[in-house]
């Protein structure tokens, strides 16, 4: 492999990180506080997309108009199906909530068949994401940069949520300890309304900047994407959101990497991925940059 | 403890004994064709009378992983039946949907719900090779005709006595290719990249692989095999190592999801060489997605719209363009193709009994199909010549496939 | 009501219900018995996801791995040789394959004990977790099963798959394999293993303070679970006849959840209950799915369309999990005394009326 070959390799890996990174922050939000894997995070994010995508080819909107709006919708998408199929689970044994969240999945899916057909859509690609740029020899979209800048940003604005408000306080506190926090006083409903809906949001930008990227639509878009960020988020450590960031921008370039280094086995790509996967969890289950939190009895 | 041995022990011999006489499921599929073989006497029977509706069974994966090409076929078959042909022998055909999930088990499910159910006549379906491979074996054991409309892995009818298609085969397709490849576009080296995981894409790019060698001299100038997966969005990787390489041409039999997201990362990759496909490719989803960058790219397929082969051609495309407004693809012509044979081997076997149904669709001899004059071979294969096209950028701007060429079988 | 009275009414009814199964096997069509027979191989499947969690309380999503195992160690150890050098098209089968044909019971017992073998590789590490690490754990294992299977062209066939399994699978041998499924988990809920499972499922330390070695058990249950797995994965191989990796996605996996899930965790019976409402549900709801079923409400026509099916069994499903949270059975098991007292209820209740 050339210096030049590496370089394109690890750019490719950046873009598709980029898009891995911000559905894996909104992942480890609702893990953090409610210690459950959301299924059905991943389609949530597919609902994103077609709504952005209904709201271009349906309703007329200008595409930042659409995308502008497709983020409030998902957002109330997410507290949606929290108050409807985990809240009422609040008290029953973990198990539950992730059977729901496995369910609600389905459901989501099966919905989207019925509406949306199978046949899948092209997502309309907006001039500007679609430039195409070098450097050197390298080759990226516009997008790219786009990505990484929408990524940072949210990273940011999450940052800025959890550590200078008071809301953000009270998630904090109510993912270190829930009981503690509803004695303090905090409306534990409501703070996981609003986690939700902020990861919803996370999720809704991933969409988005997925389909540009991806520009094919089909219900079952978010069923492999989901699992990839949800480990993404493992690897990161879970509960942590820059560790999401980083295992998102990891996963990526891991995939890329494997195939480039060793285009032989290609096929083998997932198997190596989940191996790597489970040596980490065995290794530091913490994730890379979590700490760990005692199970308790 | 001992009465539970006891019980356990007595458990298991009333299982071998009850075990025995069926520890072969033969017994009962010998009784069925051995009432069949009575019916189909060397002298005319006398005709059976005809049900009131003749049933036909359509199963595709209406939902899951493979829906795209499943729902593409049912509206081939379902347009055939209620604006072209729905009546035969004078009485009215109903078509019976069943999903199959894109899965396995339900589409043995499906196959067993149309046959005992709903008791068809006939099946027409699957996209997708491994879910015709599965509900086979229950049509084979069931003892009903089945006309596959798209799957093109060999192991669909390899060996089986009731299974057809009206589509050719891999072996044939990775031949089209591979001189498409070699004589027009004059490449003396080529990339693959494959769907590891999809059968069609495996079988196909292996034969791609063998015959591109035979032609060019040397198997060794296919100068990489990378894999990707169906569900993938990112080849980005097999590309980058796949142009580095330099081939003449990079051929990528993915469905047309993948294979619009693999053909355009080419392009802002840098490539601008030729990027070649196969069956799968044909839908104008595939330009949906891909946009302009894949202007300039062909495939092999079963028909082309803009010249038609036949008069059921003719009036395929006018009727798809009228119902669904769009331009007409390669897998609803041939759910409308499967849906016909079918028909017309009813029709010529003048009644509905699965063997008189078998012998006629064995016997089919240029047959005026939409795809083109389709002849049966004894392996169940239509024998037929391929169409490539090409998309091009059509006289009002727009792109669109255009035909090249028919590569006739060798 | 006592034990022996107990023991024979279980002996009777279990005679009578393969009676039945004798006379189904030979007089209803094909598509009831595939019916019958995947009711039988789905709880299977459901008893070894309970071992596991209703039982030990770990949470396992690797069971499609361990199914491909047995599913296809027996396809390939049956299928006729010269079919196999016939369809083994990117490569040719590796030797023993190419010449091993064995009839159905050797193979079954070889194949499952691969899958038990398998099953424990991959208990070692995966019980060293808890929780959702465990899960994506034994998730991640079985996928790398399957690629592997997919990408090993000279022993599995890869993505083409294996066809033309023999049709083993009768409804004698997959009721039969679920009954023997039952019996031994329940022989082993009963015994000391089974206290020290259910020890473990409440608390794992206190069991470990106790003196109940906790990773051995919970090995032995995930093992033994894993034969039951394979066992499912060998009858449902000669049942649909052909194999192939996409069939042992984690959506298999899923699947095993929600009958075991819908029957209620902890129990056996609600493994069957389970079973027979996920797969008479998708089965019943069919016309659902195709346009030619139509209803008219109030005055317009509501047509079947493809996904219906699906769609409220997945209602369904959440339905279960928020109101019905331990499932249909919750943990409990059918017993004769229950039905018993259950008919003298309904008995009194006849004589008091007829007091009156």
């Amino acid at each position: 492999m050339t210096l030049s070959m590496f370089w394109q390799h690890l750019m490719n890996g950046i873009s598709l990180g980029g898009t891995y990174a911000l559905m894996a922050v909104g992942y480890t939000m609702v893990y953090g506080i409610l210690r459950l894997i959301n299924f059905a995070h991943g389609d949530v994010f597919m609902m994103g997309a077609y709504f952005a995508f209904y709201g271009i080819a349906i309703f007329a909107l200008p595409w930042y108009v659409s995308f502008l709006l497709v983020i409030p919708l998902t957002a109330i998408l997410g507290m949606v199906v929290e108050r409807a199929a985990y809240r009422p689970l609040r008290d029953a044994p973990k198990i539950s909530t992730l059977l729901s969240a496995i369910g609600v999945s389905m459901l989501l899916q099966n919905v989207g068949f019925l509406l949306f057909s199978g046949i899948a859509k092209g997502f309309p690609r907006p001039s500007v994401f679609a430039k195409q740029w070098s450097v050197g020899s390298i080759r990226f979209l516009s997008l790219t940069l786009f990505t990484i800048v929408i990524s940072l940003a949210a990273l940011v604005v999450t940052f800025y949520l959890a550590y200078r408000t008071k809301m953000g306080r009270a998630m904090r506190a109510v993912s270190r300890d829930i009981e503690i926090a509803r004695l303090m006083g905090i409306n534990i409903d409501r703070v996981i309304s609003f986690t939700f809906a902020i990861g919803s949001a996370l999720a809704a930008v991933g969409a988005i900047t997925w389909s540009i990227k991806f520009p094919a639509l089909v219900p079952d878009m978010g069923v492999v994407p989901g699992l990839k960020c949800f480990i993404a988020a493992v690897l990161g450590g879970i509960g942590s959101i820059p560790g999401a960031m980083l295992g998102g921008f990891l996963l990526g370039i891991g995939e890329i990497m494997i195939v480039a280094f060793l285009p032989g086995i290609s096929g083998y790509k997932y198997a190596i991925a989940y191996s790597a996967l489970i040596l980490v969890l065995l290794l530091k289950p913490s994730g890379l940059l979590g700490k760990m939190v005692e199970e308790k009895a | 403890m001992n009465r539970n041995w006891t019980i356990l022990i007595a458990l298991v011999a009333i299982l071998l004994a009850s075990c025995a006489p069926s520890a072969t499921p033969t017994p009962k599929v010998v009784t069925k064709v051995e009432t069949k073989v009575v019916l189909v006497t060397p002298t005319p029977p006398p005709p059976a009378p005809l049900p009131d509706v003749i049933k036909i069974g359509c199963y595709e994966p209406m939902t899951g992983g493979m829906a795209a090409g499943g729902q593409q076929t049912w509206e081939g078959v379902d347009l055939c039946n209620k604006r072209y042909k729905s009546e035969v022998l004078g009485k009215p055909i109903q078509v019976v949907l069943a999903d199959n999930k894109s899965d396995k088990t339900e589409a043995t499910m499906a196959m067993s719900y149309l046959i005992e159910n709903e008791k068809v006549v006939g099946v027409v379906g699957t996209y997708g090779s491994s879910l015709s491979i599965a509900a086979g074996e229950v049509a084979e054991a069931a003892g009903i005709p089945v006309v596959g409309c798209s799957p093109t892995n060999p192991m669909v009818t390899e060996g089986r006595k009731w299974y057809f298609r009206v589509c050719f085969i891999d072996p044939f397709q990775g031949y089209v290719m591979a001189k498409y490849a070699v004589e027009e576009l004059g490449a003396k080296t080529a990339c693959v990249i494959q769907a590891v995981d999809e059968p069609y894409s495996v079988g196909l790019s292996k034969v791609f692989i063998e015959r591109f060698g035979e032609m060019t001299g040397d198997t060794k100038n296919v100068l990489s095999l990378t894999s990707g997966q169906t569900g993938d969005t990112d080849f980005t990787a097999q590309l980058t190592y796949s142009i580095a390489k330099n081939p003449d041409v990079i051929f990528a039999p993915f469905h047309y999801r993948e294979a619009g997201l693999l053909v355009k990362q080419a392009r802002e990759l840098g490539y601008e060489g030729p990027l070649i496909g196969g069956d799968t490719w044909d839908a104008p989803e595939f330009i949906e997605i891909a946009g302009d960058a894949c202007e300039g790219v062909a495939f092999s397929t079963h028909f082309h719209p803009t010249g038609a082969l036949t008069e059921m051609s003719q009036k395929f495309i006018e009727l798809y363009e009228d119902e669904f407004g769009k331009e007409a693809n390669a897998f609803a012509a041939l759910g409308w193709d499967a849906y016909m044979l079918l028909v017309d081997a009813i029709e010529r076997a003048g009644s509905v009994e699965p063997e008189a149904i078998r012998q006629q669709l064995e016997a089919t001899k240029d047959l005026a199909l939409v795809t083109g004059m389709t002849t049966i071979n004894y392996t169940h294969d239509a024998v037929k010549p391929a169409v490539v096209k090409q998309v091009q950028r059509l006289p009002d701007g727009t792109l669109g496939f255009v035909y090249l060429m028919s590569i006739t079988p060798e | 009501m006592r034990k022996a009275t107990g023991r024979i009414l279980t002996a009777v009814g279990l005679l009578i219900v393969f009676m039945l199964l004798s006379w189904a096997e030979k007089n209803l069509d094909p598509y009831k018995c595939r019916i019958l027979n995947l009711i039988a191989i789905n709880a299977i499947w459901a008893v070894s996801l309970n071992l596991i969690y209703g039982y030990t309380g770990q949470f396992s999503l690797g069971h499609a791995g361990i199914i491909a195992i047995g599913a296809y160690a027996s396809s390939l150890l049956t299928v006729s040789v010269v079919k196999k050098a016939k369809f083994f098209m990117i490569e040719p089968p590796i030797w023993p394959i190419s010449v091993i044909q064995w009839p159905f019971a050797p193979s079954l017992v070889v194949a499952t004990l691969a899958a038990t073998l398998f099953g424990f590789l991959m208990g070692f590490p995966a019980l060293q977790l808890h929780g959702d690490y465990m899960a994506i754990v034994t998730l991640g294992f079985a996928e790398v099963i399957r690629v592997f299977i997919m990408n090993l062209y000279s022993i599995t066939n890869g993505a083409l798959g294996v066809k033309a399994v023999p049709a083993y699978t009768t409804l004698l041998w997959s009721w039969g394999c679920l009954a023997f499924a039952i019996f031994i988990v329940k022989k082993l809920g009963d015994s000391s293993y089974g206290r020290a499972f259910k020890a473990i499922r409440e608390d794992e330390v206190a069991a470990e303070t106790i003196g109940i070695s906790v990773f051995h058990h919970k090995l032995l249950a995930f093992t033994i679970a894993s034969l039951f797995a394979g066992l499912g994965g060998v009858l449902w191989a000669h049942l649909i006849c052909s194999t192939d990796p996409n069939a042992f996605t984690f959506l298999l996996s899923y699947q095993i959840l929600i009958v075991t899930v819908m029957g209620g965790m902890g129990s056996l019976t609600g493994s069957i209950i389970g079973s027979i409402i996920y797969v008479g549900l998708a089965e019943l709801l069919r016309p659902l799915d195709t346009p030619t079923t139509a209803i008219r409400i109030l005055g317009t026509t509501i047509r079947g369309h493809p996904g219906t099916r699906m769609l409220v069994i997945s209602i369904l499903f959440v339905m279960i999990i928020l109101f019905y949270r331990r499932g249909i059975m919750g943990s409990k098991e059918f017993s004769w005394k229950w039905l018993l007292s259950k008919l003298q209820a309904v008995f009194k209740s006849k004589t008091t009326e007829q007091e009156k």
